[in-house]
């Protein structure tokens, strides 16, 4: 009989940080002290707190273990599954406080998760992704079968309409309105197809992966209804071979699902046909674009063609399609279960359900959290991020990826929801969050996102291919301090020819970094360009280091620790000093920074 | 898959082997785990309580976990009842037929066994 389960975080973050040795060994040392009747080791999908991995939690008491070793497994084995004793060190805490009491040591206890609301991802982290009796244990399925045993397809879309879900991945289309389209535009259609966008190609975005690894029935369970709904039989699933561990569990799902009759034919003796099959991508940006991707699955090279026609009326292999994100999916089980009026419950006026951010940067907690729409940038950053690391000063938070925008620390306060993050210039994009302080320098990030475009352009359109090159050359030329205020014009005006006449979505919002960073932080561009200096110290070109010759002690620390030989001892000795203070000879250096950590004065500037 | 019932069959099935991750139980049963705890004969009554409980369907409303030394080892095996606005129940030199025993009256019945509490070994 099993008393005990030791769930230990079997996601990408957790598995390069060593979670596969962890679970070996607490299967070991379970079976060493004769636990293995008794507790129980399952591997799940992703936590969330991916900054403290690998994680691993013990029930029944929901103990939340971080940064597990090795070494450490012997221990917990050995005096809390054992004998009932926590350990305390091992334990995570937002505070620091001592652990006085069991609750407070649960994983929902704790200021990452409290303000989350996980629908999205319910799952992860709690059942085993490769056991679909697991999903079933926490009613997956269900809605499957109610939606054919109870609805007529217009209801189903009724449902999903009236819920108000947007579709996860970008620009928030109206699902139902989605599913509407592809049902009635074509009566006649011989063949319809349902997809799931899984390509996710933002830097810094991982939902998609993660509901995939540690949930992937609930995928499968929404292309089914899908599917339904729109009058389908055949789902394609388009993920990045980048991601093994989402691509081997999908299938494992899969598999099982066809082994249940959760997939095949004659769904629940209804009569209902659908299966599903993988396409991997090659991780190319572009395939996240939906007339792409379609092509891709195809097997034709992934470039985007002009909507109309959408893919409603011709989607893949030229039949009607349904194509969404699988965080939009990952909501559907959900809302067919507990009912539309749930949903709507949830969230702001026009933005309702939760949405899963991958926060990352210079934040405290990196990982992923989910959150009601309409949470503040603050409380995202602040509370369940647990704010700046190392005391600074938060400057801005970009969302979107490549085709979103800088929030500025003035909005931390605006509800995030689709379209006040339109207003202020940036966009939902899928849900990356990446968070910068005030040593970031938003000329170099706006030229980090625009290298990112220019190298992933697939080139079919010439705003796109040349523009984006152009525009990347211009911001090299400012963070070189080589540029003219006109040049700042120029690339204003570029950027909006660009977002004009690009073909596919991606080129058209390849220039929001440059227009927000030059929305908020013109003087930032107008200090690189007129002062000839990167106030954030990041633009190597425009730095210069140089020693304060009243605070050198004459010590040489840093002459020995200068890889260029840029640092020489002069002839003046400060008052009060007993050695010649040394100097940076401007010329010979590189600007590598590795002098100023050497001195314990604090007599090296960079500026 | 051909039914609903077939379905409903493997989630009620499975139901139990998830449950314990919920830790929603209103009720939590504390078994004394310590090294005077498992000596007294501890991990027996720990999984009468797992076994039973489950047996009786209470697994969604009751959790049982473990703790370290209570400090009254000359008492152990003790296991500790709390419910949700209720005092908390300690019952001492536990075994595992009492604790089918508490299962059925105190859990079930909602009847506190007085003769296995710690009152009544006072003194």
């Amino acid at each position: 009989m099993i008393r005990a389960q030791v769930l230990i975080c079997g996601g990408t973050g957790c598995t390069s940080s060593g979670s596969v040795a962890i679970q070996e060994a607490f299967k070991q040392q379970i079976e060493a002290n004769g636990l293995a009747e008794e507790v129980k080791i399952v591997q799940t999908g992703c936590f969330g707190l991916c900054a403290l991995g690998p994680v691993v939690i013990v029930y029944p008491d929901g103990t939340f273990y971080s940064r597990v070793t090795e070494e450490d497994v012997k221990e917990i084995v050995s005096e809390h599954l054992l004998k009932g004793r926590i350990v305390e060190r091992l334990v995570y805490s937002d505070t620091g406080a001592e652990v006085a009491d069991v609750k407070e040591v649960s994983l929902n206890d704790t200021a990452f998760y409290r303000s989350q609301m996980r629908v999205a991802l319910r799952n992860c982290g709690v059942i085993n992704p490769e056991n679909i009796d697991e999903y079933i244990a926490m009613d997956g399925y269900a809605a499957l079968g109610k939606v054919l045993t109870e609805m007529t397809p217009e209801q189903v879309i009724d449902t999903i309409l009236d819920s108000g879900l947007r579709g996860r991945g970008g620009a928030g289309f109206p699902t139902g309105k989605k599913w509407q389209l592809a049902r009635v535009l074509v009566p006649d259609a011989d063949q319809k197809y349902v997809a799931c966008n899984a390509d996710e190609g933002d830097p810094g975005a991982f939902m998609d992966r993660s509901v995939l690894e540690g949930d992937p029935h609930a995928l499968i369970e929404a292309m089914a209804i899908a599917a339904y709904a729109i009058g389908a039989n055949r789902g394609f699933v388009y993920v990045r071979a980048e991601y093994p561990i989402a691509v081997h569990r999908l299938q494992i799902a899969i598999d099982q699902a066809r082994e249940y009759g959760l997939l095949g034919k004659d769904i629940f003796g209804t009569g209902f046909d659908f299966d599903m099959e993988i396409r991997l991508g090659a991780g190319a940006f572009v395939c996240g674009e939906e007339t792409a991707l379609m092509t891709s699955i195809e097997g034709n090279r992934g470039e985007p063609r002009p909507r109309p026609p959408f893919p409603a009326v011709k989607g893949l292999f030229g039949k009607p399609t349904v194509l969404n994100n699988v965080e939009t999916y990952a909501n559907v089980p959900q809302i067919i279960l507990k009912g539309a009026d749930w949903f709507k419950s949830i969230g702001t006026e026009k933005s309702k359900g939760t949405k899963v951010f991958a926060l990352g940067g210079n934040i405290e907690h990196t990982g992923l959290v989910e959150v009601p729409m309409g949470t503040t940038l603050r409380q995202i950053v602040e509370e369940i991020g647990g704010g700046i690391p190392n005391g600074k000063k938060f400057k801005a938070a970009q969302t979107g990826g490549p085709s979103g925008g800088c929030i500025p620390a003035e909005y931390l306060d605006i509800p995030i929801d689709y379209d006040n993050l339109l207003e202020i210039g940036s966009m939902m994009g899928s849900g990356g969050l990446i968070v910068m302080d005030e040593d970031s320098c938003m000329v170099d990030i706006a030229k980090f996102f625009l290298e990112f475009t220019v190298d992933e352009s697939c080139g079919k359109c010439t705003p796109c291919r040349i523009g984006t090159k152009r525009l990347l050359e211009m911001l090299d030329n400012i963070t070189k301090g080589k540029a003219t205020l006109e040049d700042l014009d120029r690339m204003e005006e570029l950027c909006y020819y660009i977002k004009k006449n690009a073909l596919c979505g991606l080129g058209q919002t390849a220039p929001n970094p440059v227009l927000s960073t030059l929305r908020y932080f013109r003087d930032e561009y107008v200090a690189h360009i007129v002062d000839k200096k990167c106030p954030a110290g990041v633009c190597k070109e425009l730095l210069t280091y140089s020693i304060i010759k009243d605070k050198c002690f004459g010590c040489g620390m840093c002459a020995k620790a200068c890889p260029a030989g840029a640092i020489t001892k002069t002839d003046y000795t400060a008052p009060g000093k007993k050695l010649p203070a040394y100097e940076i000879d401007p010329a010979k250096c590189v600007k590598c920074g590795a002098c100023v950590g050497t001195c314990k004065f604090k007599a090296i500037i960079k500026g | 898959m051909k039914s609903l019932a077939e379905l409903a069959a493997i989630r009620d099935k499975m139901k139990n082997k998830v449950v314990l991750r919920e830790g929603s139980g209103d009720t939590r049963v504390v078994v004394g785990m310590a090294t005077c705890g498992i000596a007294a004969g501890a991990r027996p009554v720990l999984n009468a309580f797992v076994e039973g409980i489950t047996a009786a369907d209470l697994a969604d409303k009751v959790t049982v976990t473990q703790t370290g030394c209570i400090g009254i080892c000359q008492f152990e095996p003790v296991v500790e009842i709390y419910e949700s606005d209720k005092e908390k129940v300690t019952y001492v030199k536990m075994t595992p037929d009492k604790a089918a025993e508490i299962i059925e009256k105190h859990l079930k019945g909602g009847q506190v066994v007085a003769e296995y509490t710690i009152n009544n070994y006072k003194g």
